[in-house]
């Protein structure tokens, strides 16, 4: 152990310190203004009480909106990872006539269309439907957008799993439905796994189109509440909205959490490298 | 007959409802565009009911707005200073750096940067306020200038600096697993000849991860060209100061009511996107 050496050592950990409270210290309100007796934007220590979230759940919309979020996107992630994982397989095992095509305009679309670039057609075809304030129409909205990547990343997965399996199930008589259901699916469990916890966090976060598209208070989802959350006064209620971001932030918390331990993160398939 | 059984016809009705959606929620609303963005097209008053095909008109006006070149000329910079650079570096220096210090402490540091990058938007703007907000915000009690509001005074600085927090985690992954796959003996060999650390990462890391460089720059590119989260924090202001693209597009168009002129926007957004896209394609079939 050199001198040099020590000396490089300590600068390492000094970097990665000052990067460590770079990422760290925006966080610390989300755990500090919660419970604070006197929420402001600002970080202090917080004189402790839990009338702030009490007031949250008196909130006449703050629970409503968390459900519609759930509703949003649950329904928005189901039909992402259903759809996606049928159309993977078929594209994976068949070689339906234009298959390549057809993959390359997915891979093509799922990058150059995005919600921004397509936000007036979308908002004036839903209008004209009569969907606006429809959280049925917004979840299959959502749903269209992650659906390219989504097939894109699970054909990668299906792709890995060993055709000589479905072989064997059909040498006993089974249907493609079963080789899809009891060999196929379970196989590409952690694929499907990682589709779902993509679009449920994706569908989970979305501000712009349920912002567009959502414009009864009673039906907004979470992401939009919490931009609209205004006391009396008409400035921004900061009795509500750190307790609201907190609560609006643990689903994605404990699904990550739950990703680390079982998976960990790390690119598997979809982005080829 | 193909491994699993299916068959083309049963194989086409497992694709169908999958792009029936993405034809109907991605494609035609982008063909949509092409067409709005030729008309007078507004949200309301008469060319609400008739919109009238003006053809080129609506580009033409975006050339000469001085807003669109503003907003071109910000998310340039936005797309230059936050992902090209910054995402890029920090993400890159991250995962070099993470290598060689205590498992406990790399878990700790990539736990954040995953939290900063899943967490929701609505929500991470609110932690941002806290940051730069006047009067109690945590920068300027740190920087002892309480009374400076920095998302007022610095709005694009504060937007790259927000982003690069909000956006690392990508880079920092991909690098990663980049990163695994330079051979350590050629890292050991450098190590031995005394190489430093920079010259080890210019001679002989960076030829094994150029792909992967040049892949995460265009990604993240499209993404930070696309983002929409600076409407959070700054919504374009003060007076178009951080009005990016995005941000402009929905201002046109749902403030203004001007729907044609703000597809002409999308337009040029699309065709940018396209690019981008087509450079991407070429390079993952050129390694395939």
């Amino acid at each position: 152990m050199s001198p040099l050496w020590i000396v490089r050592r300590i600068g390492l950990y000094v970097l990665v310190s000052v990067v460590l409270a770079f990422f760290a210290v925006p966080m610390l309100w989300l755990a500090s203004a919660p419970f604070d007796a006197k929420p402001g934007l600002g970080l202090r220590w917080p004189d402790w009480t839990s009338s702030n979230v009490v007031a949250t759940f008196e909130h006449p919309y703050a629970l409503t909106s968390l459900v519609n979020s759930l509703v949003l996107c649950v329904v928005a992630t189901v039909v992402t990872t259903v759809l996606a994982a049928l159309a993977a397989y078929a594209l994976s095992r068949v070689r339906i006539p234009g298959r390549d095509l057809l993959l390359y305009l997915l891979l093509l679309l799922s990058s150059v269309v995005t919600g921004t670039a397509a936000m007036v057609p979308i908002f004036v075809m839903m209008l004209q439907l009569g969907l606006i304030n429809s959280q049925l129409g917004t979840a299959l909205v959502i749903s269209g957008g992650l659906l390219p990547a989504a097939i894109f990343i699970l054909k990668d997965f299906m792709d890995a799993v060993p055709r000589s399996y479905e072989e064997s199930a059909r040498v006993f008589g089974a249907s493609p439905r079963q080789v899809l259901s009891h060999v196929v699916l379970p196989v590409a469990r952690p694929g499907v796994a990682t589709i779902f916890v993509w679009a449920f966090v994706n569908a989970w976060g979305n501000f712009l189109l349920p912002f567009l598209l959502l414009r009864d208070v009673g039906r907004q989802p979470a992401a939009v509440l919490l931009r609209t959350l205004y006391d009396e006064g008409g400035s921004a209620n900061l009795t509500v909205i750190p307790v609201f971001s907190l609560l609006y932030s643990i689903p994605v918390v404990v699904l990550y959490l739950f990703v680390n331990k079982r998976y960990g993160f790390r690119f598997h398939g979809g982005i080829k490298s | 007959m193909d491994s699993s059984g299916l068959g083309v016809r049963r194989a086409v009705g497992f694709v169908a409802p999958a792009l029936l959606l993405i034809g109907v929620f991605l494609v035609f609303p982008a063909l949509w565009t092409l067409y709005i963005g030729i008309t007078d097209y507004r949200l309301t008053g008469p060319a609400a009911a008739n919109p009238r095909v003006v053809g080129v008109d609506n580009l033409v006006e975006a050339v000469r707005d001085p807003l669109f070149t503003n907003s071109v000329w910000l998310t340039a910079l936005f797309v230059l200073g936050s992902a090209v650079v910054g995402q890029n570096v920090l993400g890159f220096g991250l995962a070099w750096l993470l290598r060689t210090v205590r498992p406990g402490v790399r878990r700790l540091v990539e736990g954040l940067v995953l939290l900063s990058w899943i967490l929701p938007g609505t929500v991470v703007a609110y932690l941002w306020f806290a940051v730069l907000s006047r009067d109690t915000g945590t920068l300027g009690l740190l920087l002892g200038s309480p009374e400076t509001a920095w998302l007022v005074r610095y709005p694009m600085t504060s937007l790259i600096i927000f982003n690069v927090w909000r956006g690392t985690a990508f880079s920092m992954l991909l690098y990663t697993s980049a990163l695994a796959a330079v051979p350590p003996s050629q890292l050991e060999t450098a190590r031995l000849v005394g190489a430093s650390g920079w010259q080890t990462v210019r001679d002989v890391v960076f030829p094994h991860i150029r792909g992967h460089v040049l892949t995460n720059t265009l990604l993240i590119s499209l993404w930070t060209a696309n983002d929409f989260t600076p409407f959070l924090l700054t919504a374009g202001g003060p007076d178009h100061r951080s009005e990016v693209l995005p941000v402009l597009i929905y201002r046109q168009a749902l403030e203004s009511g001007q729907l044609g002129y703000a597809s002409a926007l999308s337009i040029l957004l699309l065709v940018g996107n396209l690019a981008i896209a087509l450079v991407y394609l070429r390079l993952l079939r050129r390694r395939a």
